[in-house]
């Protein structure tokens, strides 16, 4: 996927434009928001949100032994196991792969890993038939476009655009209702399930104690993407091992119901290794591709705790920037406020300036993440880091340096919020637009003030 | 310096900075002493059918009453432990072997049944190929009450306890489905349409 992370301002206005568009986004707060409510009420919440968050660092503190005992595991069952240090080499490692076992046709359950690697367009390049499978991806795969949710790809996208797009790309008579569009689309993808020679997914976890790959999906082409195939390559990045299966069991309870709101997802597939001797199906060969990417980067910095990140959308879904502007807004595959902080750290901070600023530090992020990430505290931090390399406009810098000297110098900070008080006084009450600033009153009356500062009156009624 | 090399030695010369972690707390929630009335109607709200017969024998002629209520021929592939029930008195065929996309029906049994969610778990083998849950449009799962247990922790230690792990765990909670259009739940994805459980109490 082409990283566009430095056209956020321009697309985010388009997006608020876009009739469409916002009429879609009104699904997460009807859909997403009030499903995850239902669904944790049937828990504690805080509770297991903690026993997620320490398995989730208990990996992180002791990756490399984690990743070691998984990949010993996973070949002792038949596996082989890959590192990639790039997206480039990652891609290179799967095409070999698809050249070695001679496959011509590949099927692709949804994973976030590739499109951040964008894989499917390196395998085309390489002469490969890659067809994406998971309902959504697929619509994006006709449509040509890129997701715009990291759970509901083609969440941007109403039945309407999808039945006219079927209907041209199927060559078919267009259908109107969505089971008849589901079921449309089931009867076109199940032969390419059992043509294809080679299944790629990704791995929503890696279990270290067993060397499974293991996959929560709802509608089964996970599992035939894993099931039919010879061949089966999961990518995954190297930060999502889990320690074990119980472990998984917690984490099981988390990502449905933070994703969708299900107490469970209709499919959990842990898959260890290749087809036994006497099985009758599963694939014969099976590659665990695991990519680094900028993650180990990551470990022992301040930043450590958004590799915690389960890839659930819990925080974008409850983020009222993302609801207003929608996933493509943000440029590149991670969007919202898990975006707003990983898409800097792997693209590079300044590709991706405004990101750790789309955001009013409501902390909504931060009381929905499963696995307790400080989103609000990443994205400060990464705001300190543009203001030390001088990423952001120079009015910004100005505003910021004046702002830095107020607040050391309490007789001039007083004497400024005077001259404001009193300004608001004979400004403020009224919708007005200021030159300068013109982005932040056009939508805001200025606020009216009684002419005197807080201070001022706390001393006046303290005299009296 | 091999690519794993590299990321390994990243990794470790980073390991040293790391607070000691916590120790993992299960999760796993007390239930009830009735864990098949609870697993029933975590079952039902999922979309799948239920039906509760008396013994594992029952069970055939409670399948034929099904497919027959659903217009579905009665053929199917199955588990090879299930070939031992009265089939033929019934008038299904059956036949134990891998699935194939043609296949209007698969009957399993299963290597445990999860109360918390209404879960089943399917572990593959050369008798139980993964198959047979996925490819037909109706799969027909054969529950004995023994198989219930509380959690998909419990799940793990029973079946780590009986062997090495198979290729694939699979844990279905119903029938196949998405919301990707318009974020709508539609049963009937790529895997099963329905599923109907069979629950034998003795």
């Amino acid at each position: 996927m082409q990283v566009t992370s430095d056209e956020f301002k321009p697309k985010a206005h388009e997006a608020l434009g876009n009739a469409r568009l916002q009429h879609a986004l009104g699904h997460l707060q009807t859909h997403f928001v009030a499903n995850r409510a239902r669904a944790f009420r049937e828990i504690d919440f805080e509770a297991v949100r903690d026993a997620g968050a320490a398995i989730r660092e208990r990996a992180l503190a002791d990756l490399p032994r984690y990743l070691e005992q998984f990949e010993q595991a996973a070949v002792a069952a038949g596996a082989e196991v890959h590192w990639a240090e790039t997206a480039d080499e990652a891609n290179r490692i799967i095409a070999d792969l698809a050249r070695r076992h001679a496959v011509r046709k590949i099927v692709k359950s949804k994973s976030m890993v590739t499109e951040e690697c964008a894989l499917n367009e390196a395998l085309e390049r390489a002469g490969l038939d890659v067809v994406e499978t998971d309902l959504g991806e697929y619509i994006l795969q006709l449509a040509q476009e890129p997701p715009s949710h990291i759970i509901a790809p083609v969440l941007h996208k109403n039945k309407e655009e999808i039945a006219r797009l079927f209907a041209e790309k199927h060559r078919r008579p267009r259908q109107e209702g969505i089971a008849e569009l589901v079921a449309e689309a089931r009867e076109m993808l199940r032969p390419q399930f059992v043509a294809a020679d080679m299944g790629v997914t990704g791995a929503n976890f890696l279990i270290a104690e067993t060397g499974s790959v293991m996959l929560v999906t709802n509608e089964g082409n996970g599992r035939l993407c894993t099931t039919l195939p010879r061949v089966h390559v999961a990518l995954a990045g190297i930060e999502k091992v889990v320690p074990t299966l119980a472990d998984a069991a917690t984490l099981a309870r988390l990502l449905p119901r933070s994703a969708t709101g299900q107490s469970i997802s209709n499919y959990i597939s842990v898959l260890t290794g290749t087809r036994r001797a006497g099985d009758l199906d599963g694939p014969e060969h099976m590659h665990i591709v695991l990519l680094d990417n900028g993650r180990s980067h990551l470990l022992g910095t301040p930043m450590q705790p958004i590799l915690r990140c389960i890839r659930c959308g819990a925080c974008m879904n409850h983020c009222p920037v993302y609801q207003n502007v929608g996933g493509h807004a943000y440029g590149w595959v991670y969007p919202g406020p898990m975006g707003a902080v990983l898409t800097p750290l792997y693209v590079g901070l300044e590709h991706a300036v405004d990101l750790p600023n789309a955001s009013t530090f409501c902390g909504a992020c931060v009381e929905v993440c499963p696995v307790k990430i400080p989103l609000t505290d990443l994205m400060r931090e990464l705001r300190a880091q543009q203001y030390e390399r001088h990423l952001r406009s120079r009015a910004e810098r100005y505003a910021l340096v004046l702002w830095a000297w107020l607040a050391r110098h309490p007789r001039a900070y007083a004497w400024a919020a005077a001259l404001l008080a009193g300004v608001l006084r004979w400004l403020g009450g009224r919708a007005r637009t200021l030159p300068g600033a013109r982005q932040w009153t056009a939508g805001r009356t200025l606020p009216r003030s009684e002419g005197r500062t807080f201070r001022a009156l706390y001393r006046r009624r303290r005299a009296a | 310096m091999s690519a794993r090399g590299r990321i390994l030695a990243r990794l470790k010369a980073r390991r040293g900075k790391q607070p000691a972690a916590a120790e993992s707390i299960s999760t796993a929630p007390v239930l009830g002493p009735d864990l098949l009335d609870r697993f029933c109607d975590r079952v039902a709200r999922l979309g799948s059918d239920v039906v509760r017969v008396s013994t594992l024998r029952d069970a055939p002629s409670a399948v034929a009453r099904y497919l027959d209520a659903h217009a579905i021929p009665r053929r199917a592939v199955c588990w090879t432990e299930l070939l031992a029930l009265p089939w033929r008195e019934s008038s299904v065929t059956v036949e134990a072997r891998a699935a194939r996309a043609d296949d209007p029906v698969g009957i399993t049994g299963v290597s445990a049944a999860i109360a918390e969610t209404g879960t089943l778990m399917l572990a593959s083998g050369p008798q139980t190929p993964a198959g047979v849950s996925l490819l037909p449009e109706t799969h027909v799962a054969i529950v004995p009450s023994s198989a219930l247990l509380a959690t998909m922790e419990d799940a793990w230690v029973r079946l780590r306890g009986q062997a090495p792990m198979p290729r694939a765990v699979n844990f279905v909670s119903g029938p196949s489905r998405t919301a990707d259009v318009e974020q709508t739940v539609t049963l009937g994805a790529h895997g099963p349409r329905r599923v109907l459980l069979v629950v034998a109490e003795h």
